[in-house]
């Protein structure tokens, strides 16, 4: 391994750091004043931070210079998948031209700003996997019919290894093409893929089961490299904002252990190596929520919502446990690697593939309940009576993504068990679209995340459906193929929706804790810069161009109508628009018009203020992280999606190709597609102010019965809270509470009586016969031929010497005489 | 060698002397009786000591393994248990004095303080 990386096979070090923090300031931090409290964990996550950014830098290292040989062989090893020497070899070959062509780039990561590693500029043509003519011609010969993975493998292996070997000689002129032809079917050139960037992973033997060893330890890869990042960052400004927030808390302590135990969670999350691990780590996460949730315990809606958090999550986890355990045995029963378990999927026959659906099934039960799907989001905007830093680093930016990053993660085995690349089609009158199981349930939880929005007057609860919206968002493009525009939008969502809620905090902290948008209004002119921030912040959530939530909504959108999903295409359009309008009803209501408080509302100090701004600029600048390649050159040029370079994993994933049969799609800039989403966002915002500003809309509920019916339904949030309250948890109590009373009046109870009857009557028995007769006698007897025996003997001990020695004499005379007449 | 006389002499004297060990009352006789029995066990140690040396005189052949011990072991332990009577003559004596000298008596009937 080079010595640039040493920090990527030492990634542990961020979790360690993070609960090292939390324990000292668990045990000590009562003792330190509220400064130095903070500072410990402000340090201990600039520490993860600085980390983050050489760790990011080095990945991009990595990813231009990817080891080769017996190098990649054994890192392949180390991630759990074996490695097939002969394409090791031929990776080798290629991998090294490939890095002299590209010439050396020694990575520019000097980061002093968060967005840097982000936007260096290599000369290292991209790594298009198989974008030859003859491989595109191989795939239309197959029939525009979608076919499974696993077909088109054995297919047309043979087959394009024949036409490719043309396009070999061909592509020599052109200098740039890159690997990956020589290869011959898709299959293969994924494998070839594999070579160029195998992630980072270090493990230590955690049990051994027979001859199975379980390994625990840590992966790096793009994907890990992004969320440590992000979660770093976002953690750390929130750890700043809290200083100034919590100011004189009563728990300000606890708060601060929290917090670091949260990030040094969700950093071994994101970190694991395997399912078991990222179970854990799943886990913690869900009771950081939970304590920080209830931090303010005193109040019953707050209790009540930290409890209604943790007990939905537990729903969602009954799925994500059997589906950790589906997939373990789908994937052979050997390993809970996740590499192991996405090659092992990609490869799966029909048989196993059924368990595998299975299998993610159950994980996508976890992935509803923890990152906030319809049918369980339900927990989320109750989540916000947590501490305001706390909704943004832990339900906004986060947490709440770790089933976005589970399915992130896993993808190869999502990929395969929901049939993402051919999709269950549905044919309507001779066209037909795909659709499955992840993108549905993404698609409804956008629409039903995006219209409970509209209704509410809580500022953070607008900012927290329209979190479900955008993870439902996130879940959408996963399941629609679009994987790099899904986790971009994890990343760029995690900014600026971490500083809307920040903006929000900074809001109620300067109008006397209220969220209530009727009691703001106007406070643009008392506090500018939370304003300009929350603007752009607003405009980032809405699909504005030149803000990063653009580009990344429309990769999505543009997944979804590449790939053939058009009513996610549909769903995504909609949503798309209701964000526009109800960022600029939120927006408008709290920042324009007249002020309707009673406060005196000011702007909040510079702790607060300064990493709203931080926010602010990555929400602008990431947008050059991934801008789309609209020229449609190719190689693809070195200012274009980055992104997607070099997050975007090479190994152990689905074969991503031309639009051929079975393959998902790369997906495309489409020029008309950005206008159009360019067009609706601005439409929508400036709709969506209008009506806010003119009050269009008022008495609209009274007049139209339509329009009440509607109002009520989303005021009752489509009464889901009120199905699973009465119509779940009461249908069942009660008849739970009767058949429960039933069979403790009658069954426990009466096992309990008969238990008591008989073991008296036992006892009776027992005590008479056994203990009196037997026992008793046995012990008297022993007392009364002790003390008879002792009578008797007693009288032999006169005391005189000569009766003593007449007995010996005579006991010697009787045995002299038995001597005599038994020996002789 | 007339062994069986010897033999009858230290009868004789073993069943005197048990007998005044037993029916003596005075603790000097019961003393002296006990001397009687002692040394009616060297006479029988030396008896056989001289009756298995002249017999085995020719032949040391005979009795190989011992014949040093047959020789000596006699007299050997005669000696060693006149050492031994004079020492119990001696701790004897001392106990039948301390009594003379608390109890003014030495009758062995009336020491019965360890009566069970």
């Amino acid at each position: 391994m080079n010595e640039w990386y040493y920090l990527l096979d030492k990634v542990w070090l961020f979790p360690a750091i993070m609960a090292g923090s939390f324990l000292i300031i668990l045990f000590f931090g009562k003792r330190f004043s509220e400064r130095i409290t903070s500072s410990i964990g402000i340090l201990a996550v600039l520490a993860c931070f600085v980390m983050s950014l050489v760790v990011a830098g080095q990945w991009i290292q990595r990813v231009n210079h990817p080891p080769t040989g017996a190098e990649s062989a054994a890192a392949q090893e180390a991630c759990g998948v074996k490695p097939e020497t002969e394409h090791a070899a031929e990776g080798e070959a290629k991998a090294g031209g490939e890095t002299k062509a590209g010439g050396g780039t020694e990575g520019e990561t000097k980061t002093t700003e968060p967005a840097a590693e982000h936007k260096v500029i290599t000369t290292t043509p991209r790594l298009v996997p198989a974008v030859g003519e003859g491989e595109n011609a191989a795939g239309l010969q197959e029939g525009e019919t979608p076919t499974t993975v696993a077909e088109g493998t054995s297919t047309e292996g043979t087959k394009a290894e024949s036409t490719t070997e043309s396009t070999k000689t061909e592509s020599t002129t052109e200098g740039t093409k890159t690997e990956s032809t020589t290869e011959g079917g898709e299959h293969a050139a994924a494998e070839g893929e594999h070579e160029s960037v195998v992630p980072v992973c270090k493990s230590v033997t955690w049990f051994t089961i027979g001859e199975n060893k379980y390994e625990a330890g840590m992966l790096l890869d793009g994907l890990s490299a992004m969320m440590l990042f992000t979660v770093s960052l976002i953690s750390l400004l929130v750890h700043v904002y809290s200083k100034e927030y919590l100011h004189e808390d009563r728990r300000f302590t606890h708060y601060y252990a929290f917090l670091s135990l949260f990030t040094a969670s969700m950093l071994f999350y994101v970190l694991g190596t395997n399912t078991l691990q990222m179970l854990v780590g799943w886990e913690l996460v869900g009771v950081c929520s939970f304590a920080l949730i209830g931090h303010w315990w005193e109040e019953k809606n707050n209790t009540d919502a930290a409890l209604k958090a943790f007990l939905t999550n537990r729903v969602g986890d009954v799925g994500l446990i059997l589906g950790v355990i589906i997939t373990f045995f789908a994937a052979g029963g050997t390993s809970f690697n996740v590499f192991h378990i996405n090659e092992y999927a990609l490869q799966a026959s029909a048989g196993q593939k059924a368990l595998l659906f299975l299998g993610v099934l159950c994980l996508m039960g976890g992935v509803t309940s923890k990152s906030g799907q319809f049918p369980l989001h339900t927990w989320l905007p109750d989540a916000m009576a947590g501490p305001t830093p706390v909704s943004a680093l832990i339900h906004a930016a986060t947490m709440v993504v770790a089933g976005v990053y589970l399915i992130a993660r896993m993808y190869g085995a999502f990929f395969a068990g929901m049939d993402i690349g051919s999709g269950l089609t549905i044919g309507i009158g001779g066209s037909h679209f795909f659709i499955n199981w992840v993108a549905l349930a993404g698609g409804i939880t956008t629409l039903v995340g995006g219209t409970l929005a509209f209704v509410q007057h809580d500022l953070k609860k607008v900012l927290a459906y329209s979190t479900i919206s955008q993870l439902g968002y996130m879940v959408m493009g996963l399941g629609v193929g679009a994987w790099t525009g899904a986790t971009f939008h994890l990343f760029t969502h995690a900014m600026f929706k971490a500083c809307l809620f920040l903006g929000a905090g900074s809001v109620s902290h300067a109008c006397h804790h209220t969220f209530d948008m009727r009691e703001m209004g106007g406070l643009k002119k008392y506090m500018p810069t939370t304003y300009r921030t929350f603007v752009v912040g607003g405009l980032a959530l809405a699909g504005i161009p030149l803000m990063a939530g653009f580009w990344s909504k429309d990769e999505i959108m543009s997944g979804a109508f590449n790939n053939g999903y058009y009513p996610m295409f549909i769903m995504g359009a909609i949503t798309a628009c209701m964000t526009a309008a109800y960022t600029a009803r939120a927006i408008q209501l709290t920042f324009h018009g007249e002020y309707r408080g009673h406060a005196h509302p000011h702007e909040s100090p510079k702790v607060i203020t300064i990493p709203l701004v931080i926010l602010a600029t990555m929400a602008v600048l990431l947008v050059f992280a991934n801008i789309p390649n609209f020229t449609h050159a190719e190689p693809v040029p070195s200012w274009a999606l980055r992104f997607e370079h070099f997050v975007q994993p090479t190994f152990a994933f689905p074969p991503v190709g031309p639009a051929s049969a079975g393959d998902l799609p790369e997906v495309p800039f489409t020029g008309w597609l950005a206008v159009a989403s360019f067009a609706a966002a601005v439409g929508f915002y400036l709709l969506g102010k209008k009506v806010v500003k003119d009050r269009i809309n008022a008495g609209a509920t009274e007049k139209n019965p339509v329009l009440r019916g509607g109002y009520q339904l989303l005021v009752n949030k489509y009464y889901l809270d009120r199905l699973y309250t009465d119509g779940i948890a009461g249908s069942m109590k009660g008849s739970i509470a009767r058949a429960m009373y039933w069979i403790n009046n009658k069954i426990i109870d009466g096992v309990v009586n008969a238990a008591g009857v008989s073991a008296r009557a036992v006892g009776g028995f027992v005590y008479k016969f056994i203990d009196q007769g037997v026992v008793d006698t046995i012990v008297n007897s022993t007392g009364h031929a002790s003390e008879g025996s002792g009578q008797y003997l007693r009288r032999v001990q006169s005391g005189k010497v000569q009766q003593y020695a007449s007995l010996l004499f005579g006991s010697v005379l009787v045995l002299a005489i038995c001597f005599v007449l038994i020996i002789r | 060698m007339l062994l069986n006389q010897y033999l009858f002499l230290a009868a004789i004297l073993f069943a005197i002397g048990v007998y005044g060990a037993l029916a003596r009352k005075n603790g000097v006789m019961v003393l002296m009786s006990i001397e009687l029995i002692l040394n009616a066990v060297n006479i029988n140690l030396i008896a056989f000591a001289a009756y298995w040396g002249a017999k085995t005189a020719g032949t040391p052949a005979e009795c190989a393994p011992n014949v040093e011990c047959a020789a000596t072991a006699g007299p050997v332990f005669a000696l060693f248990i006149i050492a031994v009577a004079a020492a119990e003559v001696g701790v004897g004596l001392a106990i039948v004095l301390m009594l003379y000298r608390n109890k003014r008596d030495i009758n062995i009937d009336d020491m019965d303080l360890m009566k069970g």
